[in-house]
């Protein structure tokens, strides 16, 4: 169970770290939430997988007989919820960009940079930038 | 078990809860969030109050033994750390209620800052691993929020760089946490702590390895601080100042912790990387800040330098190491906050960002100059203001331990620390303005000023009287783990 575990992370880490270092912006995502899956997957192996029998303390019994370690579930679950919650933000702020700007290149993802003009520090600009000046 | 270990995480997030529950009334939301950053404010002094007088506080949640349950632990360093969040915190909301930045308000603008608070306070305030991660992930989202809530094409851009390589960094912890667990079975971070220590070497250097550089990733370290310029000056003032006070500080607090406290004594090849590391991330700092020539963007490359001397200090370690580490991020949080919310202020008076747009504003307003330079001063360590002794600090701890390498590289960088704040001076305050006839805005922001007050008068007071603060991060160090 565990090699098949490892098997999914490495596919997961794999995939992930492909997209993710790709220039499209939308496979950027993907890539991060297949990398999230692999560590999501990490942790579950983290806590040894064996028996499948659910973590309740029979009754009359101090302690946990042979069960499921309930404590990397328990991380999962949190790691899942946040996961979800970012993908669904990065996605919203994909598809927002892809509109703006109508290219998918994070290369061309240029709006916050300083101007292209100033490859190397250049002289007193033209004025195009007035911010709340009063003539 | 302590109430001052929880409230200052809960205040926070509750007035996070209400702020949002308010959104359609902006007056209700202005004084729930008022009353917030007050009662955060109180609640830390009370916490600092509750350690100084006894030890640190703690609460296990579900009353758990130890180390099963999740456990709050306010130390010395954590409670200085909450006290100037929260005075960072109220600060530049002092600033945002003033109008001095131009920026359209947004209803969801104040539950987000406050969810950034949280996030950082309860970093600060727990001592499980994975719980960290948690609050990590908190201000993560509340801060990708704030940077994409103006909907500018160039804020939707900065906001991606920073989800992207922040969310492969928090990935990078939550693996580390991950495998940290599968090799010690635990989370909380003394029992890890004991637990590595009979570990295989190799092991336990790989494992604090792989958490040492997702934390650097969040405390912009080179060379894995490419997020924090490309995004931070998309931000209105206000905000801008509460990223560079608070974000790249819990990345420093948690590798602080790593290093001096929890997995202490650390192995000895991680810690010589850690300070290369931070001399590179000193010099990248500064050299990016002399080629810039917006304000915002100088500054910006000031936060990656500066969290540069807090990693050295920690590297240096020991008690003289980790004494210093908190002194000199105490100090950088306050002095650069306010630098932030300065460059605002010179902005809506000069009517730019770019130093090659502006200038006069010496003549035109010589209170703002004076008020620049304290914390400017400050930043590069001139006495009597609060930088000098946090760098006095960082050079005996380096020489004491013999790393003269190190003590040359924190005064080299002073000197372009130097160069970089008499551009600002020069450009900005002392050459006349560039349009002829240039008269400064008539406006006065009395609680803009009121925050910059605040803020400056801080680092005077660390300046004039640090034998206080010194005192106190010298008991912090020895209240660690990592002085026997």
């Amino acid at each position: 169970m565990s090699l098949a575990l490892i098997v999914a992370m490495w596919a997961c880490f794999a995939a992930g770290l492909y997209l993710a270092l790709s220039r499209d912006l939308l496979r950027i995502v993907v890539g991060l939430a297949l990398l999230g899956s692999g560590v999501n997957l990490l942790l579950l192996a983290a806590g040894r997988v064996g028996s499948a029998q659910p973590a309740i303390v029979a009754a009359g019994q101090r302690a946990l007989g042979d069960a499921a370690n309930p404590v990397p579930q328990a991380l999962m679950l949190t790691a899942v919820v946040i996961g979800f919650a970012l993908m669904c933000y990065a996605f919203v702020l994909v598809v927002t960009l892809l509109r703006r700007t109508g290219s998918e290149d994070a290369l061309a993802l240029r709006a916050a940079e300083p101007p292209p003009i100033e490859a190397i520090k250049p002289p007193l600009p033209a004025r195009d930038v007035d911010i709340g000046r009063t003539p | 078990m302590s109430l001052w270990a929880v409230l200052p995480a809960a205040v926070p997030l509750l007035t996070a809860t209400l702020c949002a529950a308010a959104f359609a009334r902006p007056s209700l939301q202005r004084g729930i969030s008022t009353v917030g950053a007050i009662a955060l404010l109180l609640i830390a002094v009370g916490t600092l109050g509750a350690v100084v007088e006894g030890d640190a506080v703690s609460v296990a949640f579900g009353d758990w033994d130890s180390p099963f349950g999740i456990l709050f632990r306010v130390d010395r360093l954590g409670a200085a750390m909450i006290l100037a969040a929260a005075v960072i915190g109220a600060a530049t909301m002092l600033y945002g209620n003033s109008g001095a930045d131009a920026a359209p308000a947004h209803p969801m603008r104040r539950p987000l800052v406050h969810g950034v608070l949280a996030g950082v306070v309860g970093a600060f305030s727990t001592a499980d691993l994975f719980n960290l991660y948690v609050w990590f992930e908190v201000s993560l989202i509340s801060a990708l929020g704030l940077l994409a809530l103006g909907q500018r094409t160039d804020q939707l851009d900065a906001a991606f760089k920073y989800l992207a390589l922040n969310l492969f960094g928090t990935l990078m912890l939550l693996a580390a946490v991950g495998a940290l667990y599968a090799a010690t079975g635990q989370l909380q971070f003394d029992a890890i702590g004991a637990a590595l220590q009979r570990l295989p070497d190799g092991t336990a250097l790989v494992l604090v390895g792989a958490l040492t550089v997702a934390f650097l990733f969040k405390a912009a370290a080179v060379p894995l601080f490419a997020w924090l310029p490309a995004s931070y000056h998309t931000l209105p003032t206000p905000l801008l100042a509460l990223f560079g006070g608070l974000l790249t500080k819990v990345g420093v607090y948690a590798v602080l912790r790593t290093f001096g406290d929890a997995f202490a004594p650390a192995p000895d090849a991680l810690v010589a990387a850690l300070g290369w590391v931070a001399v590179a991330t000193m010099l990248v700092g500064a050299l990016g800040a002399a080629y810039h020539w917006d304000l915002r963007r100088i500054l910006a490359f000031h936060i990656v330098s500066q969290v540069g001397y807090v990693l050295l200090a920690i590297a240096i370690g020991g008690e003289a190491g980790s004494s210093a580490a908190l002194f000199y991020t105490l100090h950088d949080m306050i002095a650069k906050t306010n630098l932030f919310l300065i460059a605002g202020l010179m902005a809506a008076s000069a009517g730019s960002f770019d130093l090659r747009q502006i200038g006069g504003l010496y003549k035109a307003r010589p209170a703002l100059a004076l008020l620049f330079a304290l914390p400017a001063l400050a930043l590069v360590g001139i006495p009597p203001l609060s930088g000098f002794w946090a760098k006095w600090m960082v050079l005996r701890a380096a020489l004491a331990d013999g790393q003269v390498a190190w003590a040359v590289a924190v005064f080299g960088v002073s000197v372009l620390t130097l160069y970089s704040m008499m551009k600002l001076w020069m450009e900005g305050f002392w050459k006349p303005h560039p349009i002829e006839g240039w008269r400064p805005s008539r406006a006065t922001h009395p609680r803009a000023w009121a925050a910059c007050l605040l803020l400056a008068g801080i680092t005077v007071a660390i300046g004039v009287a640090p034998q206080a603060f010194v005192q106190y991060t010298q008991a912090m160090a020895v209240g660690l783990g990592a002085t026997p």
